[in-house]
């Protein structure tokens, strides 16, 4: 901006009055220019953060001048405190691990011959609204495994290595013989060789049943032999029916491992057969019979990715998903503009690969790098919609980011004034950023 | 994908969403029932009731404002009863749709001097702001009397604010019901019970021949505060509801300790509940219908508790109301069954001659019957004839709200202030969550509830 000093040449004796009336109109023309820039800006940033500071020291109806009051409910109410944590996790995390990868996919990408057409797809997301994004990754956050594909991917490694069993919801229906037994059941009374025994359940369902079951058969009994029945003492359509004998069409747990154990000592085991009739040796007799745990281990249902102790690592994820192609795109612009006379100086002077990316393409890149991690952490300070709408009901509280925070209190919980000194703390925490990224740019240009 | 995007979604949303669905819903079932009373409802709508005693005076040339946040088939319903209005007073109404809250949106629109004359308000809280705030102006002599004629004394009451009449109920809903898969129930040999100890027993059935008995959609905290009316409504009384609705008597009290042991006996047994606490507490309310009607023999559980609005979502499933989705009473834990209604309030915001009409005319039965042909919608108008209901799901509904007479009770978290009773992951909603997490810490959770309700009530 000219100043009118220096319009004024030293030593130029024009009449002062014309000069001035020129100046003045200079400086008319320039509030003119300024104006529309200057009201805008006024009215709709100056303003109403002017407003905000205001209103943070005001209570909630806004008549009453509440001191600091709502600056003390920042620091002492629980929602927001969590939500102070999470923003650090955040700001941590997020850019880093965003510009991280960045940095690998840009240089890798430098080096493959599809590199653009990798750099659009990591790219992509960044086309998606935040909305999307955040509905998508509800989705593939679900819990149930037929849904999420994060569990889906999770529960299919886990079962390559753990089979789920075949009556995972099996339990002693009324009057059983059976009690339970650390996650399994086990008979009240030791069992007698020669007098067939009964261990009836309810509760799996008869499509749930494992193929090969058929009918269940009372055993029938054997000298110097333990023998007995377990089977699904359920009929579709009638309940229970007799009570601890086997209806016509319940069905035998074919499969079910029993355990015959004397003081604590398991001293013979069998399996049931298809219509769920099994024999123990002779040993067995006097033992009480145990039905292990393994028979009723719950199918595996992956990770809570939404539950209180994953939902913030798992918001971060999808964030990253989004900014790395950012991150990517900014870094290997940067990398374009790095001499290739410096890599293969570097490379003629016999540094490996890994060194000449560690002592050369990094710190080169530096400050590109500080760019795009700063940017990311303005951006990750107000993070919102992700955490909005992937966050199920229940563990919002556990996810809570300081805007989020703002939005609840000044929106859904009529509490203005917290609302906006959460939003004054919010500035105040952008600013140092902000400053930083200023004083580089500006750097930048005198260079 | 309604259930992903609505995290926040407030119960009216979903309300207005599931009248919609359930309004298309109760057409199509119509059709195919052919039931000869209820039908061909298009054709004349409403023309037969005006040779009632309802007096309205012409408005030529008057032209009013009605802002409400119905959507969709609701909307268009309502659109109708006020479009006979216009027939029969020659006024003009323009329907303003509105956001959630609405009683923000209104605020908004009186600061900006153009306030609609009426509007329809879905808490008795918002109503009392309305009248606090001096937005709401008093119902004049011919609403009153209109009320005084068709409402029972309990709907005219919670339209008062400090004495004075100011909302009328035009819409309601019943929020004690529990759905069922009806092939679950007969696989197991279950029947409807009828008392809190049928229920569990008719649980315990279900479980034994393998199906999970309840679907409950923890990830909304609404529909738990919903469980939990119930039981305290039935268990402690409507006077106690009241004073721990007002926060006269402490969560601390021994009725809420109770209560939360009587929900515990539901809520605790880890089998009992579709992907136990964890997998509920992620469950919105759709999913939670949804997964209860689709699966065949084997739906992921057999019965889910809400209120009537729940047809909207059996819509998006295969399943049938009323063959195979049915529906019974939340049962009696105490004494008497429980009705806990939510509902929308008509309140005149410009005091007019035109909106002081409209809102009798919202308050007499002809206005009601038209949209209670269209289905979708309960009227908790005493002299609406209930044959005009589209099915009968929708009539037992409307008779159970009619015939508590005074004995329904408001949603508890609608009265709250919202922090306490209207915010996910907050106040009640939250420390319901967490009690069904952790359904034996009972003094815990009511040491929680009393501190947050302590702080969101003020005192």
């Amino acid at each position: 901006m000219a100043t009118p000093k220096a319009v004024g040449a030293p030593g130029a004796p024009a009449p002062p009055r014309s000069r001035r009336s020129v100046t003045g109109t200079r400086r008319t023309v320039a509030a003119l220019f300024l104006l529309p820039a200057l009201v805008l800006l006024g009215a709709l940033v100056v303003y109403p953060i002017g407003y905000s500071v205001v209103r943070s020291f005001y209570d909630r109806s806004g008549g009453g001048f509440a001191g600091v009051d709502n600056y003390k409910a920042l620091f002492t109410d629980d929602g927001i405190r969590t939500a102070l944590k999470n923003n650090v996790i955040w700001v941590v995390f997020a850019p880093t691990v965003a510009t991280a990868l960045g940095l690998i996919f840009a240089v890798l990408t430098e080096r493959v011959r599809w590199g653009t057409a990798f750099k659009l797809v990591v790219f992509m997301p960044m086309a998606i609204s935040m909305l999307a994004a955040g509905i998508i990754f509800r989705l593939v956050y679900d819990q149930d495994p037929d849904k999420g594909v994060a569990n889906a991917v999770w529960v299919g490694v886990h079962d390559t290595f753990a089979q789920a069993s075949a009556f995972p919801k099996a339990h002693p229906g009324r009057d059983s013989p059976l009690e339970a037994d650390g996650g399994g059941f086990i008979t009240k009374e030791p069992v007698r060789a020669g007098v067939p025994v009964s261990l009836p359940l309810v509760g799996v369902a008869p499509d749930q049943m494992p193929g090969s079951a058929g009918k269940a058969v009372k055993a029938r009994p054997e000298q110097g032999a333990v023998t007995g029945t377990t089977w699904q003492d359920f009929t579709r359509g009638k309940g229970v029916g007799t009570l601890g004998v086997p209806d016509p069409t319940e069905l035998g747990y074919a499969g079910m491992r029993i355990e015959a154990v004397k003081d604590g000592k398991v001293v013979a085991s069998a399996k049931a057969a298809d219509d769920g009739t099994f024999t123990l040796p002779a040993a067995a007799d006097g033992a009480r019979l145990r039905l292990p745990a393994a028979n009723f281990k719950e199918a595996y249902n992956g990770l809570d990715w939404l539950g209180p102790s994953l939902v913030t690592p798992s918001i971060i994820g999808s964030y990253i998903w989004m900014w790395a192609g950012f991150a990517m795109v900014l870094i290997a612009a940067g990398l374009a503009g790095v001499p290739r006379e410096l890599l293969e100086a570097a490379r003629v002077d016999g540094a490996t690969e890994w060194q000449v990316f560690r002592r050369v393409t990094v710190p080169l890149l530096a400050p590109v790098l500080a760019v795009v991690a700063v940017t990311l952490m303005i951006n990750v300070l107000k993070v919102f919609d992700l955490v909005f709408i992937i966050a199920p009901g229940s563990s919002q509280d556990d996810a809570n980011v300081l805007a989020l925070e703002l939005y609840r209190k000044g929106f859904s919980e009529d509490q203005p004034g917290i609302a906006s000194a959460i939003a004054v703390f919010l500035l105040l925490l952008v600013i140092p950023v902000m400053w930083f990224n200023v004083r580089r740019l500006r750097r930048e240009v005198r260079r | 994908m309604r259930s992903t995007s609505s995290t926040i979604r407030t119960r009216r949303t979903v309300k207005a969403a599931a009248t919609l669905a359930a309004g298309a819903l109760a057409l199509s079932l119509t059709a195919c029932g052919g039931d000869g009373k209820s039908n061909g409802t298009d054709g004349g709508t409403g023309t037969k009731e005006s040779d009632s005693s309802l007096a309205l005076p012409k408005l030529n040339g008057t032209t009013l404002e009605v802002a409400a946040v119905w959507t969709g088939t609701e909307q268009a319903n309502f659109k109708k009863v006020l479009a006979e209005f216009e027939k029969r007073t020659g006024a003009k109404i323009t329907f303003v749709p509105a956001q959630d809250p609405i009683i923000n949106f209104l605020g908004s629109k009186i600061a900006g001097g153009s306030p609609p004359d009426v509007a329809m308000l879905p808490q008795p809280g918002a109503v009392k702001q309305a009248a606090d705030k001096g937005w709401a102006k008093p119902l004049g002599a011919e609403a009153l009397a209109q009320l005084a004629k068709n409402y029972s004394q309990g709907w005219q009451d919670i339209g008062k604010v400090g004495g004075k009449q100011y909302g009328v109920y035009y819409k309601a809903a019943n929020k004690s019901l529990i759905w069922y898969n009806a092939k679950v129930l007969a696989n197991a040999g279950a029947s409807e019970p009828k008392t809190w100890k049928d229920l569990l027993a008719t649980a315990q059935t279900v479980s034994d021949s393998g199906v999970t008995p309840f679907s409950v959609g923890g990830a909304d905290g609404w529909t738990l505060t919903d469980w939990f009316e119930n039981v305290y409504l039935s268990q402690a009384g409507p006077e106690k509801y009241d004073q721990l609705a007002q926060h006269k008597i402490k969560w601390t009290d021994p009725s809420v300790k109770e209560a939360l042991t009587t929900l515990a006996q539901v809520w605790g047994k880890k089998d009992w509940i579709a992907g136990g606490a964890s997998g509920a507490l992620q469950t919105e309310f759709p999913a939670s219908v949804t997964q209860t009607f689709t699966g065949g023999d084997q739906p992921k559980a057999a019965m889910v508790y809400e209120g009537d609005f729940v047809q909207v979502n059996i819509a998006d499933t295969k399943a049938k109301v009323g063959t195979d989705a049915k529906v019974f009473p939340f049962p009696a834990v105490g004494g008497t069954a429980p009705v806990v209604s939510g509902g929308d309030a008509a309140v005149v915001l410009k005091d007019s001659k035109g909106a002081q009409a409209l809102a009798t005319f919202l308050a007499s039965p002809d206005a009601a019957q038209i949209q209670a042909k269209l289905g979708g919608y309960l009227s908790p108008n005493k002299n609406v004839d209930v044959s005009v209901y589209p099915n009968d799901v929708q009539r037992t509904i409307a008779k159970a709200l009619v015939a508590a007479g005074d004995d329904f009770r408001f949603d508890m978290s609608d009265q709250a202030p919202q922090a306490f009773g209207g915010t996910p992951g907050k106040g009640e909603w939250k420390d319901l969550q967490d009690f069904l997490k952790n359904p034996s810490d009972v003094a815990g959770i009511q040491a929680k509830l009393e501190s947050d309700a302590a702080a969101a009530y003020g005192n």
